[in-house]
């Protein structure tokens, strides 16, 4: 069984960990959390990107890559993550656990110290960061968010996001920018990194065999810099109750061979903070969460509209986001049927079939939760982010309770807000 | 059952091979919440021709995958709704060499089991259900045609090989597939969803005597022997073609060098041999090595940068690729380093480190039941076990990295190939 404790290293510092023997690696990561703001959102991004590239003990790819090598291969990946108007941005790092090693030594010891490097002892030029690292980087990161057009169901999902939330926080990708991150210089980006060391919420998350005291000892000791200032405030998630009116519609033009369609709608103000909060999650299940979902059974296999068509939910702003692909000449179709699957909801018609296949689903798929240190590690991010203490297994424990008219209710509450819709050029 | 123990990775592994003649492998997990099956024939994209009982069969490019979309219709109705109703979620795929029907449950396993064996074994077509899947594929085709990592990877194997049909993709064309009929779809199920020729991995919460228990009730051995599908006329040595360019709506150049290896024997061999492609990759271009440092300096490549070896019936190739503002210039240096190898050897020290890296990466990658289970169904149908590889750690030497780079990293066996950006927008 796995023991999960949480305590604060320092004021807005935080440690969970998750004691465990049944992972053959420890996981590891450091997350700074801060308001997702269009003014400081690229610089943000970028610094997890060029701590990687090299410390004052290790201040290049060839160093750092031995020093990850024999510590058994182990992995530290810059990351950015958006949960609701939060930019989450550090590293996360899988070592291999002492168990498994060849000859008894201990990586953790050797691991922590290196995590610690990264993030606050880059290699310096001129009292800030190697300007060939932050134009290397600032490079890549620009080619990264022009290449988010590559993969065409995440955009159409990213350009609903933000044309439903333009002029909102939310409405920021989580990257930033291409212009703000082009404007990128060594100089301000250090000015960056010393706001970030002293001002943002800091959440480190440790699963694995080792102790929570010896974790602990580690990170004080690697981390001591980071406990020893700063003013940390917790960021915030504003939540916008109702749908525009009318709703907008949009369409984009693409050399694609499939069309991708997709449906913004608010929840009114239900949110994971919200009493209703297991009933949402429960009727976004049934509306498109998964494969037992109207979406999937009706738009897909009954009527076989398109290839995909599924919902998701972000708890904390508020937001049902569906996305299907679809051939170009049944966006009208799709796109009532869609909204009928909806209707029938809120009209009540869920099936018994329905209504506990997604329960189960929903149930299932947090119990699972506590057998992947992946999973839980974005779980309990996403409870840190929403200022939350709730175990995925009292999460499982709400959704029993709720009922077909609870569902029903939280469908109610759905409005249209945002339609997208991605089309192929014309002939 | 036999249990086998692999201490080193903490891992046992329970064998049983039950009278209709279907392997089946379970990793006991008493410690997680859940449990996971993995139900797997020796059937892919690339058997699309094959001997049944003394007849030839030449069947359309896609059948592999499009038989997968209609293995789960059962007379009662839906299969992936019926495990979705026992709280399971299930899913399937079909890869150039197999195809795998898999789910995972918190509750309710043994019935979940029952449900996924049967609806493998029993097939139920109607015309007019594969009329209507027609439709779904060739939306799923679409889709895949705007996939620019699919549409690169596809293009490269088209580059690399002649006639092995691992060049053929593996869901087909819309025009391919509109040849399917359900007698094809019978024909092929007949052929190759022989328990015989299947696999059943399952890792969890589970009792290994119970699961070879229910899938002997489940499963019966009709229907003869599996048949025996066709590689091709013999491969030469060389790649087809040593570039391939496509345009597509992406932002920047998508890549993938390819390097046609030797056919793999068969076994434990074969799958140390997939394990040698993979330091070879490290070594050469992986990141560790001093031509990656290089080559990211240079910003000819970015952290999406990714490479290893792939091992299937008859091929072998290494593959390295992602974005690159110049793909011709990553291929000429690859090459380059692969001489300067040829003339310097490797670093000793390096090779060490990067032999202990790929080791724990491996023992990491245990984590999941997925890669246990699917890399045991993998290993089985190529006659090995997956949990054999610190042996085969120990087996592989610095030279034999030195002499694959050597002999398989050339001019003549790579192709490149690329998918250049086009006007994005209207």
């Amino acid at each position: 069984m796995s023991q999960v404790t949480r305590r604060e290293l320092a004021q807005g510092v935080w440690l969970r960990t998750v004691h465990t023997n049944k992972f053959k690696s420890s996981y590891l990561s450091v997350t700074f959390l801060v308001p997702l703001e269009e003014e400081t959102a690229s610089e943000n991004a970028l610094i997890p990107y060029v701590l990687r590239r090299g410390t004052a003990a290790c201040p290049d790819l060839e160093s750092l890559s031995a020093r990850l090598d024999s510590c058994y291969g182990g992995s530290v990946e810059p990351v950015v993550r958006k949960k609701g108007e939060t930019q989450c941005l550090g590293f996360v790092a899988g070592f291999l656990d002492d168990a498994y090693t060849l000859e008894g030594e201990s990586v953790l010891e050797q691991a922590i110290p290196l995590v610690g490097e990264l993030l606050l002892d880059p290699v310096r030029e001129r009292g800030r960061f190697r300007s060939a690292y932050v134009k290397g980087e600032r490079d890549n990161m620009v080619d990264r968010i022009r290449s988010q057009i590559n993969d065409k169901r995440r955009y159409a999902l990213m350009r609903l996001g933000s044309l439903m939330c333009q002029g909102e926080d939310y409405g920021v990708d989580r990257l930033g920018d291409e212009a703000r991150t082009a404007a990128v210089t060594p100089d301000s980006l250090w000015q960056r990194y010393q706001e970030l060391l002293r001002s943002a919420w800091v959440e480190i998350y440790y699963c694995g065999s080792a102790e929570p005291e010896r974790v602990e000892q580690l990170l004080r000791r690697a981390l001591a810099p980071l406990l020893e200032q700063g003013q940390r405030s917790f960021p915030a998630c504003q939540v916008r109750a109702h749908g525009a009116q009318p709703p907008r519609y949009e369409v984009e033009q693409m050399d694609v061979t499939q069309g991708k369609l997709a449906l913004g709608f608010r929840t009114g103000g239900l949110t994971c903070w919200s009493p209703e909060f297991p009933a949402l999650l429960l009727c976004n299940a049934v509306f498109g969460g998964s494969t037992l979902s109207k979406l999937f059974l009706n738009v897909r296999e009954r009527l076989s509209l398109c290839y995909y068509a599924s919902s998701m939910l972000e708890k904390m702003k508020g937001l049902v986001l569906v996305s299907s692909g679809i051939e170009f000449d049944k966006v009208d179709t799709a796109r009532e049927e869609i909204l009928a699957q909806l209707d029938a909801i809120r009209a009540g018609q869920v099936e018994d079939g329905e209504l506990e296949g997604a329960r189960r689903s929903l149930i299932s798929a947090y119990r699972a939760t506590l057998d992947s240190q992946s999973q839980l590690e974005e779980y309990w991010l996403g409870q840190a982010a929403a200022g939350m203490e709730v175990e995925p297994q009292q999460l499982a424990a709400l959704l029993e309770g709720v009922t077909l008219e609870q569902v029903r209710q939280a469908a109610e509450k759905l409005e249209l807000d945002t339609v997208y819709f991605l089309t192929g050029l014309e002939e | 059952m036999e249990r086998l123990e692999f201490p080193r990775v903490g891992e046992e592994m329970y064998r049983h091979v039950l009278d209709n003649g279907l392997t089946v492998f379970v990793f006991p997990k008493p410690e997680y919440q859940k449990s996971y099956a993995f139900f797997a024939t020796c059937y892919g994209g690339m058997d699309l021709r094959f001997e049944k009982d003394g007849v030839e069969h030449e069947t359309p490019a896609g059948v592999a995958h499009f038989l997968e979309h209609k293995m789960f219709d059962t007379p009662q109705g839906n299969a992936l709704q019926t495990l979705a109703e026992g709280g399971a979620s299930p899913n399937a795929f079909t890869s150039n060499d197999i195809t795998g029907y898999y789910f995972e449950s918190t509750d309710h396993f043994e019935d979940n089991l029952r449900v996924l064996l049967s609806f493998v074994s029993v097939p139920y077509f109607t015309q007019e259900s594969v009329d209507k899947e027609q439709g779904i594929i060739g939306q799923e085709i679409g889709m895949i045609e705007d996939n620019p990592d699919w549409k690169v990877l596809s293009n490269l194997l088209a580059a690399l090989y002649r006639s092995h049909p691992i060049r053929v993709s593996v869901a087909g064309s819309v025009e391919s597939i509109s040849h399917i009929t359900a007698d094809t779809l019978y024909a092929c199920h007949r052929a190759f969803y022989h328990p015989a020729n299947m696999v059943l991995c399952v890792a969890g919460n589970v009792d290994p005597e119970r699961v070879a228990a229910i899938a002997a009730e489940v499963l019966h051995g009709e229907g003869g022997t599996p048949a025996v599908a066709d590689q091709g006329q013999p491969e030469p040595e060389g790649a087809e073609q040593t570039y391939v360019e496509q345009a597509m709506a992406v932002a920047g150049p998508v890549f993938q060098i390819g390097v046609k290896g030797d056919v793999p024997p068969y076994g434990g061999e074969g799958l140390k041999l997939e394990l040698l492609g993979d330091l070879a990759c490290e070594m050469l271009l992986g990141s560790s090595s001093p031509l990656y440092a290089k080559l990211y300096r240079r910003g000819l490549i970015n952290r999406g940068f990714t490479y290893g070896c792939q091992i299937t019936r008859g091929a072998a190739f290494l593959a390295a690729g992602g974005e690159s503002k110049n793909p011709k210039a990553v291929c000429r240096a690859v090459l380059e380093e692969a001489e300067r190898i040829g003339r310097e050897g490797l670093d000793e020290e390096l090779w060490q480190r990067v032999k202990k890296g790929v080791y724990g990466a491996r023992v990491r990658g245990l984590n999941t039941f997925e890669n246990l289970c699917i890399g045991q169904a993998q290993s089985f149908f190529y006659g090995g076990n997956l949990l054999d590889f610190p042996q085969w750690f120990q087996e592989i030497s610095r030279q034999d990295v030195e002499e694959l780079i050597g002999r398989w990293v050339t001019e003549e066996r790579t192709a490149l190939s690329v998918i250049k950006p086009k006007e994005v927008t209207a």
